[in-house]
């Protein structure tokens, strides 16, 4: 491509990039990912050590658990889902603005775990759609760290208006560029023709 | 010119999901009708009585007195707070009652955890049970284990016969565990404040302390380790060097803590005079543990009704003397060093020995064993499959867990299942003080109390 | 579990079979009420009516001034023998309460009958106000009605849910797992 690293930024052949707006849109959502605190019982403690120290979420740029979920992409589903909770679930979730995700954390909120009773919601993919699933009881940080690296992966090699294919409306992030003839057209609302 | 053609997708990932789609639109309310607080107007004088602090018994005239003051129904304002919530420690659901700032009336609202573990309970074995207590109080999980395995072992009739080694390593284990707890208490009161440092430092111990907790029983947390009759397994080779490592690690930290908290004056500002209960008033709301203990009333059950061998070491129970939020944190934090103090005297006091009772109808064989003795496959089978038998009978056995009182009530029918299992967990009970603490404090001090009275919601919801 | 571990031998008899510890009901009498003991635990059987005083003479003249524990058993598949003194008639359920003396260190533990078809008891509410949630929990999970409770409502169940879940009549509600079927099996 012509970059001699060697030299730095000198070694640069040319001193503009291209790439797709999806990527960088991409790029931009995997690297600044904030989750909604929705801890509920002992994979709330894991969830809390993979932020700590030890185990530091912060290298992926997730450190932050927004409290409101107007502000966060991601809700971590940690620990059991009881009957009571579910519509709170449901809430939360409905409150977050789209795009987002939701990793179902520990067993419990996978399957209803060890709790095959009257009492728990046997999965919150009952309740809420689930993009990844991290086994454990409780799962370890690492395993933690590991499910949010596959949603990053998600995210990077995903499509940028991905619940549209489920939806079949424009329930995306709603990034529309119309260009013809070279000209700059301005965006309507009403044409979800998807960039180029 | 036309319109290039649609660009060919690369593969996407599949669809987020098969199922039928819930509508977009659902606008789901939560409403927990009579468990909620009734507004002002509509609350009866019984009602308003209760929640203002009838706990007092109050007199005739003192009603009257109080009253007068009730400000009207314009003035006040009914918040929900939870339960999601980053300062509810979890899923606890708090209505307040405010005029202006101050809070008036609260009503905790729990519920949103319950996992129905006392029902379980009764369709697993007496072996299997420690899986499940073990989540109740999920920062403490070894105490549940261990009341568990009390209750079963009296009922047995073995608990005087399990080998003094067992009985020190669950010490050793309980102790340790006490200090992880504190040190979560000690992070999250810190991160509830806004000493968003302190809640890293108190993980950076925690953290320690699990992976002590994990070379020894093989789990960080719900270790289900301490079973009836004994513990799961030997401590491993080098457990001696972890939990000096631990102990030499953590000891001048807390001198940090303290350093960065107890002397702080915008912590201390924070934390004293709020949240006040008085003696009289932790007995008769049946609050245990340092809530108990920061009104000045000694009563710790390792040292007044002593279990194990908390006898035999020499610590102190941590008191305070205002009953405040402060002195809450301050047992706690000196309840650190009380258990590092106690796990060195364990260290010397540990006896050589059998880990769990030899007693082949309740522990598992070996499983070298297995190969060799028939009877031992037999016993193995019947252990896992069906499990021991416990006599008829009922029984109530308690332990000083870091939140309080843990009990377990269990009666058994003579079966392989208890038939019914209750653990009486401190945070259900703690949480009830909470109106009484809360009342004529301002927003802030609400989440300041709830972090001092330090619930866990699993073992409050069960 | 070590297999190398250094064993002195199982023992021939199983401690766990004997059930010499079985309580016999004395025709005891403590504080008034009917007493037997539990494992060495001491317990006292009151009637529905003898409840609250007894409870009240307890904290007041006696030291037991916490109510630890309030809680209820469902006895309707017990089947063992009830352990109850014998002019104690045995109900469908039970209520027991704990007490606790923090000056004599001593534990109490009353178990009053309450039966199936009126499952009510009268409420602890006004000798103990920690009772209140309490006895909010077993009306949730048993259906049992405390009498002069402020304010019984559900209090770990969703506010509609039907039924009463620890009662031995209510289901766990577990759904049966399927596994998918070995396509090769060995």
């Amino acid at each position: 491509m012509g970059w001699d690293m060697k030299r730095g930024l000198e070694g640069l052949d040319y001193n503009i990039f291209t790439a797709k707006v999806e990527d960088l849109v991409n790029w931009s959502r995997r690297r600044s990912f904030w989750g909604v605190t929705f801890g509920l019982a002992c994979c709330a403690l894991e969830m809390m050590a993979a932020g700590a120290s030890h185990y530091d979420l912060g290298r992926f740029g997730m450190e932050v658990f927004r409290a409101s979920p107007r502000q966060s992409d991601l809700m971590i589903v940690a620990g059991r889902l009881s009957q009571k909770m579910a519509p709170v679930l449901r809430q939360v979730y409905d409150q977050m603005m789209e795009p987002k995700w939701v990793l179902s954390m520990g067993v419990c909120a996978s399957s209803g775990g060890m709790f095959n009773n009257y009492a728990l919601v046997q999965g919150v993919d009952q309740i809420v759609p689930v993009d990844v699933y991290a086994p454990g009881c409780p799962p370890g940080p690492e395993t933690l760290i590991h499910a949010i690296n596959t949603i990053h992966e998600q995210i990077q090699n995903g499509e940028l208006l991905r619940r549209r294919e489920a939806r079949g409306q424009g329930a995306g992030a709603g990034v529309v560029v119309e260009q013809r003839d070279g000209q700059l057209e301005p965006a309507t609302a009403a044409s979800p023709g998807g960039g180029r | 010119m036309t319109s290039s053609p649609t660009p060919t997708r690369r593969p996407v990932t599949a669809p987020v999901s098969d199922r039928p789609e819930l509508p977009t639109d659902a606008t789901v309310r939560t409403y927990e009708g009579s468990q909620e607080l009734t507004p002002r107007k509509g609350a009866g004088a019984a009602e308003l009585l209760r929640e203002v602090g009838s706990v007092l018994r109050m007199s005739e005239a003192e009603v009257a007195a109080l009253a007068d003051e009730q400000p009207t129904e314009d003035q006040t304002m009914i918040l929900n707070m939870g339960p999601q919530h980053p300062s509810t420690h979890g899923v606890l659901r708090l209505m307040l009652e405010l005029e202006g700032e101050t809070v008036l009336r609260s009503k905790p609202v729990i519920g949103y955890l319950h996992t129905g573990m006392e029902k379980t309970g009764e369709t697993l074995t007496y072996l299997q049970g420690p899986t499940n207590v073990t989540r109740m109080d999920y920062a403490s999980p070894l105490f549940n284990e261990l009341v568990f395995s009390l209750a079963t072992e009296t009922l047995l009739g073995i608990d005087g016969d399990i080998p003094p080694r067992a009985q020190w390593i669950r010490m050793l284990l309980c102790e340790l565990n006490r200090m992880s707890s504190h040190l979560l208490f000690l992070a999250t009161n810190g991160l509830d404040l806004g000493a968003v440092s302190m809640m890293l430092f108190g993980w950076r111990e925690r953290e320690e302390t699990l992976r002590l907790l994990e070379m020894i029983t093989g789990l960080r947390m719900n270790h289900n380790f301490i079973r009836p009759g004994g513990v799961a397994a030997d401590l491993p080779d080098g457990w001696r060097d972890g939990v000096l490592r631990v102990l030499d690690l953590c000891a001048p930290r807390l001198d940090e803590y303290d350093e960065l908290l107890t002397g702080q004056p915008i912590y201390r500002a924070r934390l004293q005079g709020v949240g006040v209960i008085t003696a009289e008033e932790a007995i008769a709301l049946g609050a245990t543990g340092p809530i108990l203990r920061s009104t000045g009333l000694p009563w710790d059950l390792r040292k007044d009704m002593p279990y194990l061998f908390y006898d035999q070491v020499e610590f102190a129970a941590v008191v305070g003397s205002y009953g405040d939020a402060f002195d809450r944190y301050a047992i706690r934090l000196n309840e650190v060093r009380e258990s590092m103090a106690i796990v060195r005297q364990i260290l010397d006091a540990l006896p050589a020995g059998d880990y769990r009772i030899q007693d082949r109808k309740v522990t598992p064989p070996p499983r070298a064993r297995i190969d060799e003795s028939m009877e031992a496959l037999i016993h193995h089978f019947k252990i896992f499959t069906e499990g021991f038998r416990v006599p008829e009978g009922e029984v109530y056995c308690a332990v000083e867990s870091p939140r309080g009182e843990l009990g377990c009530y269990m009666v058994s029918d003579g079966s392989a299942v208890p038939y019914r299992m209750r653990i009486r967990g401190p945070s259900f009970v703690n949480v009830q003080a909470l109106p009484h603490m809360l009342r004529g404090g301002l927003i802030a001090d609400a989440v300041a109390v709830i972090s001092s009275v330090d619930p866990i919601m699993g073992e409050t919801d069960r | 579990m070590s297999d190398t571990e250094a064993m002195s031998g199982f023992q021939e008899e199983s401690v766990a079979d004997e059930t010499g510890a079985a309580p016999t009901s004395e025709a005891e009498t403590r504080f008034g009420v009917r007493a037997t003991s539990s494992r060495g635990q001491q317990v006292l059987h009151p009637s529905r009516d003898e409840l609250v005083d007894l409870v009240r003479t307890l904290r007041d003249d006696e030291g037991y001034r916490v109510c630890i524990d309030l809680t209820a058993v469902d006895y309707l598949a017990y089947e063992a023998p009830r352990r109850l003194p014998p002019d104690v008639a045995p109900e469908r359920f039970e209520v027991v309460v704990g007490l606790l003396a923090l000056d004599s260190h001593e534990r109490l533990r009353l178990r009053v009958q309450v039966p199936a078809d009126d499952a009510t008891c009268p409420t602890l509410f006004d000798v103990h106000p920690g009772t209140e949630a309490l006895e909010r929990e077993v009306y949730d999970m048993y259906g049992i009605e405390f009498t002069g409770h402020p304010d019984l409502s559900r209090i770990l169940m969703p506010e509609d849910w039907d039924g009463f879940p620890l009662r031995k009549d209510h289901p766990v509600g577990a759904i049966p797992v399927q596994f998918k079927g070995v396509q090769n099996a060995r």
